[in-house]
């Protein structure tokens, strides 16, 4: 049991390689934390995990098997580190959150989003305020591991705070399997099981 | 030393439209008060949604339609006039923008940064610029997709650091950048303040912000509610009780989460913002609150941290 990346190469251009050979397992309930410098394929390494892009060698596997292609919810998801880019410009929050399926109202409670959010376009909030948003989005049932792209890095140190526990307290409740990909080592050393720099 | 910008009593409000016809005055930054000196480095400090952004905004002359400013804000001892900030800005006053979105997803990195020059020394500028900031000439012909995070905000960094600013506003510049990367910018923020810049840094990241700033304003809910050197911090001579519970909250402090949020624009109530979730409020926390000098700093407080030094 477990979601695995094996020898994962990609690169985004015929020439230069981000990514060469690149192994990695995550377990239910392990918290992984991923270092290194920026441009050294941290978020490839995530969109590789997630599906949104195909590695040119290699293979993602969920319990042993392929995990792509994949129909309906994806057990794998992805949280940005810039939510902006990461909802659709053109839907009110409240049809965002519709397509995923909808999240708990204890849940948006805990993150701290307002009812009156829903009713408002992305371009509306801050970035702060998209970000818990696309959090109660990627918890929805059914999720087993989240790729966590720098997540609190654009909100202050309370707020961070608030959303680790938050995920932590999800994550031991479900067996979430975490990777948590950060600049910010004493917030890893804080939050991880495990630490592998990139 | 030359006073750089000066901003005194600063409110800006937002005309939204409720329902139908109805409209409602949404206040969104009041009363703040700041300056920023020739050679210093000033960090507004707040969590998102607290009119961090707007500040910078509002001195670049560049806020939407349906705000409205009061106050006063002075460059270099003159009123900043909308048309004064016009002239000035991407010249002698450049912004850092907070969002990898401000840069054109069509256009090749080496261009925007020339802004339209095609000439050999604008080409020798922009790949200087880029070098500074750890870039190499291949960044020129990339298209912002092909940037990490990272990459694109160190070309947001080369692009204002293109025009010699005198005054630099830096909006978010850190987030997505290694600590080594982001003390490199930083350095570089202090390096245009060590020529004659002010550099004002406005960022949610208390931690990035104390390596670097010379002075840290708070910012809760649009008000001011401490002005403190950033020795203060690791001193523990804080004002403010939200201040404190930041500084308690980082991950090499306590991560201690305060519960509660901050109040959002227009649900301010009356009195202090911070008072539902104080844990030294009292009931004359509900009155109106001046910003007030104390131990060598500015507070915005009736019952203020006493102890730890002060």
């Amino acid at each position: 049991m477990s979601l695995e990346g094996k020898n994962l190469s990609f690169g985004y251009r015929k020439k230069g390689r981000v990514l060469e050979h690149l192994s990695l397992t995550l377990a239910p309930g392990e918290r992984l934390g991923l270092s290194g410098p920026s441009g050294r394929g941290k978020t490839t390494l995530c969109k590789l995990l997630a599906g949104y892009e195909k590695p040119a060698e290699g293979e993602v596997l969920l319990d042993g098997r392929p995990l792509y292609p994949c129909r309906g919810l994806c057990p794998v998801q992805m949280i940005w580190q810039h939510p902006e880019t990461a909802v659709d410009p053109r839907l009110k929050l409240k049809e965002s959150l519709a397509e995923a399926g909808g999240a708990a109202e204890r849940l948006t409670e805990a993150l701290h989003i307002q009812p009156a959010w829903l009713e408002r376009y992305p371009a509306e909030l801050s970035g702060g305020e998209l970000q818990r948003f696309c959090i109660a989005r990627a918890l929805v049932p059914g999720v087993r591991y989240l790729l966590c792209d720098e997540i609190t890095a654009m909100l202050d140190p309370i707020t961070q705070a608030q959303i680790w526990q938050l995920l932590l307290e999800q994550a031991e409740q479900r067996e979430l399997g975490l990777l948590i990909v950060s600049h910010d080592s004493a917030l890893l050393e804080r939050l991880c099981t495990r630490i592998q720099s990139l | 030393m030359e006073t750089i910008l000066q901003v005194r009593d600063l409110s800006i409000s937002f005309t939204q439209y409720d329902r139908g016809t109805r409209r409602r005055e949404l206040p969104v930054i009041r009363r703040l008060s700041l300056t920023v000196e020739a050679g210093q480095v000033v960090a507004v400090v707040g969590s998102s949604g607290s009119g961090k952004s707007l500040l910078a905004h509002g001195i670049l002359g560049i806020l939407p339609y349906n705000s409205r400013m009061e106050g006063e804000i002075r460059y270099r001892g003159q009123p900043l006039t909308p048309r004064r900030a016009e002239k000035l800005r991407g010249r002698e006053i450049v912004l850092v923008p907070q969002g990898v979105t401000y840069l054109d997803p069509l256009m090749q990195v080496g261009p925007q940064l020339r802004m339209g020059r095609r000439d050999a020394r604008a080409r020798g500028e922009s790949r200087r610029v880029l070098e500074r900031y750890g870039l190499g000439p291949e960044t020129e012909r990339r298209y912002p997709f092909e940037l990490s995070g990272g990459m694109a905000r160190r070309v947001l960094i080369a692009a204002a650091a293109m025009q010699s600013p005198r005054l630099l506003i830096a909006d978010e510049p850190t987030p997505g950048l290694d600590a080594r990367a982001a003390g490199r910018i930083l350095g570089h923020f202090r390096e245009l303040a060590q020529e004659g810049a002010g550099v004002l840094l406005i960022t949610h990241d208390l931690a990035l912000a104390l390596t670097v700033a010379h002075q840290v304003a708070v910012f809760y809910a649009g008000e001011t509610v401490e002005v403190a050197s950033a020795a203060d911090f690791p001193a523990g001579r804080l004002r403010h009780p939200y201040t404190r519970a930041l500084w308690n909250a980082l991950p090499q402090n306590g991560f201690t989460p305060m519960p509660g949020a901050q109040p959002g624009p227009g649900e301010e109530g009356t009195g202090c913002p911070f008072a539902p979730r104080c844990p030294r409020r009292g009931p004359e926390c509900a009155e109106e609150i001046p910003l007030r000098p104390l131990a060598g700093g500015l507070v915005r407080c009736l019952r203020p941290e006493g102890g730890d030094g002060l």
